[in-house]
């Protein structure tokens, strides 16, 4: 067994296993759990733990946006140097580089529509190397990271069977 | 067998029975009356099922769906469509390293059960003995009686892991002995059996000539060793091995009731008019979403096999931290924790643990008289549902010391 690649696999879908409920569940030890957990932390490999949620059922009335950008690549590091200004926004959630027709696809929240907009405007396409944005604000999220928002499929058992 | 008189006009000079004796005499399943008690409760925290809690994979949904808006609503061949057939051999033959031709060895079936019983019929003739190992699944005697067979158990223990002792296996042989039903990975539990013990059945199967009816529907759901291995795979087992499987379990698709059989074409063709004559064929639509779980339901197995694996570690420490001695199971998703230490029987056990700390699990009594000290808890359930039960488990073992 890769004892790395299986805790990994248990928190990727459950982030608050502690590790004696890891070690009841791959069958070895709070020790060696507790471990192996330590030094994937400090390896790097794990970088962090949050919940995740359905962000319609709250009042707030946050934005986001799943936002295109085109840049012109540059002699020595290519997309690197414009990306990594693009991330330091916190605005900005997750930056990729990506292939087809645009180069980066960023997520980005904001406060409001009008919060996203002056962003694009004022920040983003200013940059020098970025040739357009192309933005979509995300209206329902029904799936992330595997979970089903809202799930309604249930299914019905006899609760004895042979 | 024991005549009954079930004819209410019993006064009439030439008694005729009501009912067929052979089927009156037979007893229901255990599993019904407990399945009653636990229906009148509310509440109630289920370790008793027998199937997967996943859902059909979407995939496999479907494409069910879609041959039905295609217009796939008529009978298909006796032995189920060719490409299923195909597709199935395919599948055996990776799998289990045994080739069948999918036109005259391989049969589609309303469930594993159906074939199992084709199986049964087709090779016992009014008195033929057929060896079983029990504690087992609750239909094996009774399909055996129902064919005019005679059911010989033969008792699994704890201390062989509950695998088939060959000793034990070769004590029940008798020159009536027509064939071997074996079931591993097994319900209710949960063993399998390796390679040494595999070839022990299969010499005793070749050394008098019997037949051996594989009932390998919890193979895939293995978690120590690689898929347990087929028995047919063995040289000299190809020829007298009736390899029974199905989809239920592996793929969670125990309402869409798809099994099938692969065997020596002669017996093939004997079950197949059985079928014929009693059940044409198996759904359409089902043998759809079938074909799709052997194209595409692979990754889908694997997560659910992956996350039965993580129940049983946690459900089987937790019976032991709860006095309660469980072997690991390597197979089928069931824990079959001995329950002595308490001085309840089964029955006891379980009827008391439903009652007061609202939790079903099955007296092992129901697949066996062997079964006596033990109960099957099923691990095909929530995490949380899991968690709990062993918490409300653990409370009422430690209740009863008191």
């Amino acid at each position: 067994m890769d004892l790395e690649k299986e805790i990994l696999r248990l928190l990727a879908e459950d982030g608050r296993l502690t590790a004696a409920d890891i070690a009841e569940r791959l069958n070895i030890s709070a020790a060696a759990a507790a471990r192996c957990v330590a030094k994937l932390e400090s390896d790097g490999v794990i970088v962090g733990y949050r919940a995740m949620f359905d962000e319609t059922l709250l009042p707030e009335n946050a934005v986001k946006a799943i936002i295109e950008v085109k840049l012109k690549p540059e002699r020595d590091g290519g997309f690197d140097r414009i990306a990594k200004k693009i991330s330091k926004f916190s605005k900005v959630e997750s930056v990729y580089l990506v292939s087809g027709g645009s180069d980066l696809v960023l997520e980005v929240k904001g406060e409001d529509l009008k919060d996203v907009a002056e962003f694009v405007a004022e920040k983003l396409s200013i940059i020098d190397g970025v040739v357009s944005t192309s933005t979509h604000f995300l209206l329902k999220k029904y799936k992330e990271l595997g979970k089903m928002m809202q799930d309604d499929e249930y299914k019905e058992r006899l609760s004895v069977t042979p | 067998m024991t005549n009954i008189k079930n004819d209410s006009q019993s006064h009439h000079k030439t008694e005729k029975l009501r009912l067929a004796s052979h089927v009156a005499s037979l007893p229901k399943s255990g599993i019904r009356d407990f399945f009653e008690l636990v229906r009148q409760m509310e509440e109630v925290i289920s370790l008793g099922v027998g199937e997967p809690d996943f859902i059909t994979p979407w995939t496999i949904r479907e494409n069910a769906i879609y041959s039905l808006e295609r217009g796939d609503t008529s009978y298909t061949s006796n032995l189920g469509l060719l490409s299923l057939r195909r597709a199935i051999c395919r599948y055996v033959a990776e799998n289990y390293s045994v080739r069948y031709e999918p036109e005259t060895e391989c049969i589609v079936t309303v469930g594993v059960s159906e074939a199992l019983d084709l199986a049964i019929r087709a090779i016992t003739n009014p008195g033929d003995e057929i060896i079983y190992h029990e504690p087992c699944y609750v239909s094996y005697a009774p399909e055996i009686t129902m064919a005019f067979g005679v059911p010989v158990p033969v008792s699994t223990k704890a201390e062989n892991a509950f695998a088939i002792d060959p000793a034990d296996l070769e004590k029940a042989v008798t020159p009536k002995t027509k064939a071997i039903l074996l079931n591993f990975p097994c319900n209710p539990t949960g063993a399998v059996l390796n390679m040494e013990q595999l070839k022990a059945v299969a010499d005793i199967a070749v050394k008098h000539d019997l037949i051996v009816l594989a009932d390998m529907i919890y193979a895939e759901l293995s978690y120590d060793e690689e898929i347990m291995p087929a028995i047919s795979s063995l040289p000299g087992m190809k020829e007298r091995t009736i390899f029974l499987h199905g989809f239920s379990k592996a793929f969670a698709m125990t309402g869409f009731r798809i099994g099938y059989a692969c065997g020596p074409a002669d017996i093939i063709d004997t079950m197949m008019k059985i079928h014929q004559y009693t059940m044409l064929c198996a759904p359409i639509t089902a043998q759809r979403a079938a074909e799709e779980a052997l194209k595409s339901g692979g990754p889908d197995m694997e997560v659910m096999r992956r996350e039965y694996m993580i129940r049983r570690n946690v459900i089987v420490r937790n019976f032991n931290e709860a006095g309660l001695p469980c072997l690991m199971p390597h197979g089928a998703f069931y824990a079959f924790p001995d329950i002595r230490p308490t001085g309840l029987s089964s029955m006891e056990f379980a009827t008391l643990l439903l009652r007061e700390k609202h939790v079903a699990v099955v007296p092992g009594t129901a697949f066996g008289k062997c079964g006596e000290g033990y109960v099957r808890a099923c691990y095909a359930t929530s995490m949380e549902g899991i968690c709990e039960a062993l918490k409300r488990i653990k409370a009422f073992v430690a209740d009863l010391k008191k």
